[in-house]
């Protein structure tokens, strides 16, 4: 019987032996690895010191002239030119502006969805969606969204007024359910809220009623001889410089506050459960918590988000150039459509271009080493 | 003041303080709390909605102020974004009239004379998507092929500078693609690659090169190496491990990095504006392109660029528990 059975299991076992010479590991690492590393090569580092060449060369690329060695001029020139200066800080105030509110908007965002109730998963699913199509696609379709005459935006800013009184009327409701919960507990916050809601929601009929400067503004909206043109940066016909970036903003800020939010849930995710047990048995505020348990821990994530949207955000080209191509004027002309623009358009300034994409590329560089390295302490430390 | 100990709590106990009780109160914060998140999801998503709701909204419907949500669906911009059209002749008016009354118009042709025009034949559109099949298919193949091995590579074997070599890969997908194009357009036109499918797809394939990598790498390393060590022993070879092992448990990771290489090739832009011009031009920039020609056809745009939604909305829900590594390269897993 032993002696069956053992057989068996040898006829079995090791797969039949290849008469091929095996490869040793470091000819497989070597095999597996070279292609994808020569590619990059290839169509990366080779094209990064071509273009650095290039950088302290006049040439265009439309003329049949080779480059000519000019040394340091472009860099010189360009470290001069105040336009560029300009873009650069425009460049600057977009990132500011638009990675400031995602990190807002997102954190909150996942604050709110991060306690479970029916249907949040569903919802947490559909506000990704934003964030995964094509950024000209969406930059294009804000364009319609912002128009003054047939887009939606005007007029649902316009109509949020009756959300306002809305919840003015329901403020009101929700202070009378407070008030009778006080009346039960004797609870003086409680006394305090329903207090707070009378005012809100007597003040805010006021006003309504009374055409105040917020409802009168809101108003405008509904009417496009009187509502923002955004993408013109004008209000009412008025120019107002700023709004055309702003308007760049608030799309950047819908598209990827989900992003944020994403990182910063899973961060939420990520938090054990004793942490806050043991802040309750303490008796610790909610305040307190947030402070000591809650942002402490999602830190690492949140910084992750905020630098991969900073360097994005440099980057940012494809939604402006749908939105606006850089108008009205230069008002959006960040520093990679300013790039395009020399490079591929009008007089073709490759070398010029070049040494502007050095410039941003070191600054970008800096940037995302710094994300580098705070990943590698963070898997340090797991 | 009160003493607790002693006098026992100021009010009446009306509910039990069991931890396991919700009170009240945090029920109805709770309810509130749902009842924002679901107005800020609605907000969220009204572009959205508009986008689906103007793909299917006639030129009139469009343009009118203020903006309809109650509308009659057309199919104009989707014929409008894959034919080319003529106005219709004064003289043939009549006899498109009596064709439609009949039924002998085809659907696209009555669409085409609704808006009082004549289908001549497809639109650039239609190459330009074919372009973009081809291109991000291809690309996504050749990288997610590279990236396998490479991301096998890395994870089970030491690499000299294994740090260096994989920052420097994700470094690539760091740069701005206007800064990459300015030399590639020269070398490009040297190897005359300039606006081909060849050199979009070599691009491409760059491009999600190291997200593929940095995707995989983090799937394979979550399959404990102990499997292919006990595989090793009952006399498996490597490249066997490889395949008959370490793949079959790393198929859900190939298929996510394969939908992501995909959508991310799908949807990109500059250098589809800057390499090519007719030939290898892809959707994207064509889109961006049709602003320019007579009249802005926001139908068109619209029921194109629900091309580029109804592939996102899929993906976001197939997905969803993919999603965080997708977008942060595998940096962040759960």
């Amino acid at each position: 019987m032993s002696i069956d059975g053992s057989q068996a299991i040898v006829e079995q076992s090791p797969p039949p032996k290849t008469k091929r010479r095996q490869l040793s590991d470091r000819s497989i690492v070597n095999l597996f690895i070279w292609p994808a590393l020569l590619l990059l090569i290839a169509m990366n580092v080779f094209p990064l010191f071509y273009s650095l060449y290039l950088g302290f060369t006049d040439y265009s690329a439309i003329t049949r002239q080779q480059p000519q060695w000019v040394a340091f001029e472009n860099f010189s020139k360009i470290l001069n030119d105040e336009l560029l200066w300009k873009y650069f800080a425009t460049t600057g105030r977009f990132a500011l502006l638009s990675v400031g509110l995602q990190t807002l908007v997102g954190f909150s965002l996942a604050m709110l969805v991060n306690h479970k109730f029916k249907g949040s998963g569903l919802l947490t699913t559909l506000i990704l969606i934003p964030m995964m199509i094509s950024p000209v696609v969406v930059g294009l379709f804000w364009k319609l969204m912002y128009n003054p005459t047939f887009g939606f935006f005007n007029f649902l800013i316009g109509y949020t007024q009756y959300l306002f009184i809305f919840s003015f009327i329901a403020s009101l409701f929700g202070a009378y359910f407070i008030f009778k919960r006080y009346f039960k507990t004797k609870k003086i916050y409680l006394l305090l809220l329903s207090i707070i809601f009378v005012v809100y929601g007597i003040l805010g009929l006021y006003s309504y009623i009374s055409g105040s400067n917020l409802f009168g503004f809101l108003s405008r909206f509904l009417n496009p001889s009187t509502a923002p043109d955004m993408l013109a940066s004008r209000f009412a016909g008025d120019p107002v410089p700023g709004l055309a970036l702003w308007a760049v903003v608030i799309v950047d800020v819908w598209m990827w506050s989900p992003f944020v939010m994403l990182l910063v849930l899973s961060g939420l995710k990520a938090i054990p459960d004793y942490l806050y047990e043991a802040a309750a048995i303490d008796r610790a505020s909610s305040w307190f918590q947030f402070w000591r348990i809650t942002l402490p821990q999602v830190a690492p994530l949140l910084l992750i988000a905020i630098l991969f949207r900073t360097i994005e955000a440099f980057k940012a080209f494809d939604l402006v150039m749908g939105m606006t191509g850089g108008g009205p004027g230069d008002q959006t002309e960040l520093i990679s459509v300013n790039l395009y623009r020399q490079a591929f358009l009008g007089q073709w300034r490759t070398g010029r271009a070049s040494a502007l994409a050095y410039i941003i590329l070191v600054i970008i560089i800096a940037v995302s080493n710094l994300y580098i390295r705070y990943l590698n302490q963070m898997k340090g430390e797991d | 003041m009160s003493n607790f100990r002693e006098d026992g709590p100021g009010y009446p106990v009306t509910e039990a303080t069991r931890v396991d009780k919700v009170s009240p109160e945090s029920r109805i914060f709770g309810k509130l709390r749902a009842l924002i998140v679901v107005v800020i999801a609605v907000i969220m998503l009204i572009p959205v909605f508009v986008m689906l709701m103007t793909a299917f909204k006639a030129r009139s419907d469009i343009v009118s102020s203020p903006p309809t949500v109650v509308f009659e669906p057309s199919l104009e911009g989707f014929v409008f974004l894959f034919t080319e059209r003529a106005v219709v002749a004064k003289a043939r008016q009549e006899e498109f009239k009596a064709a439609a009354e009949t039924g002998e118009l085809s659907l696209v042709d009555r669409v085409a004379f609704e808006a009082g025009q004549q289908v001549t034949g497809p639109s650039d559109y239609v190459d330009r998507l074919k372009n973009s099949f081809i291109i991000a298919g291809l690309s996504t193949i050749f990288s997610v092929g590279l990236g396998l091995f490479a991301a096998y590579a890395f994870s089970r074997f030491d690499v000299l500078g294994k740090d260096d070599l994989l920052f420097f890969i994700l470094s690539t997908r760091m740069l701005p693609a206007v800064v990459v194009t300015i030399p590639l357009f020269l070398m490009f036109r040297q190897l005359s690659l300039n606006d081909t499918h060849l050199g979009m797809i070599l691009l491409y394939t760059v491009f999600n090169l190291s997200l593929a990598v940095w995707l995989l790498k983090g799937f394979i390393d979550e399959i404990p190496i102990e499997y292919e060590e006990a595989a090793l022993v009952d006399g498996y070879s490597r490249w066997q491990t490889f395949y008959k092992i370490v793949l079959p448990q790393a198929i859900t990771g190939i298929a996510a990095t394969t939908v992501f290489s995909l959508i991310f090739a799908w949807n990109e832009y500059a250098f589809a504006l800057m390499l090519t011009s007719d030939n290898a031009r892809t959707a994207p920039p064509s889109i961006a392109t049709m602003l320019g020609r007579g009249g802005i056809e926001w139908s068109a745009i619209a029921a194109g660029s629900l091309g580029f939604l109804i592939p996102v909305v899929i993906i976001v829900f197939a997905l969803r528990n993919y999603l965080l590594r997708g977008v942060t390269f595998g940096a962040v897993r759960k």
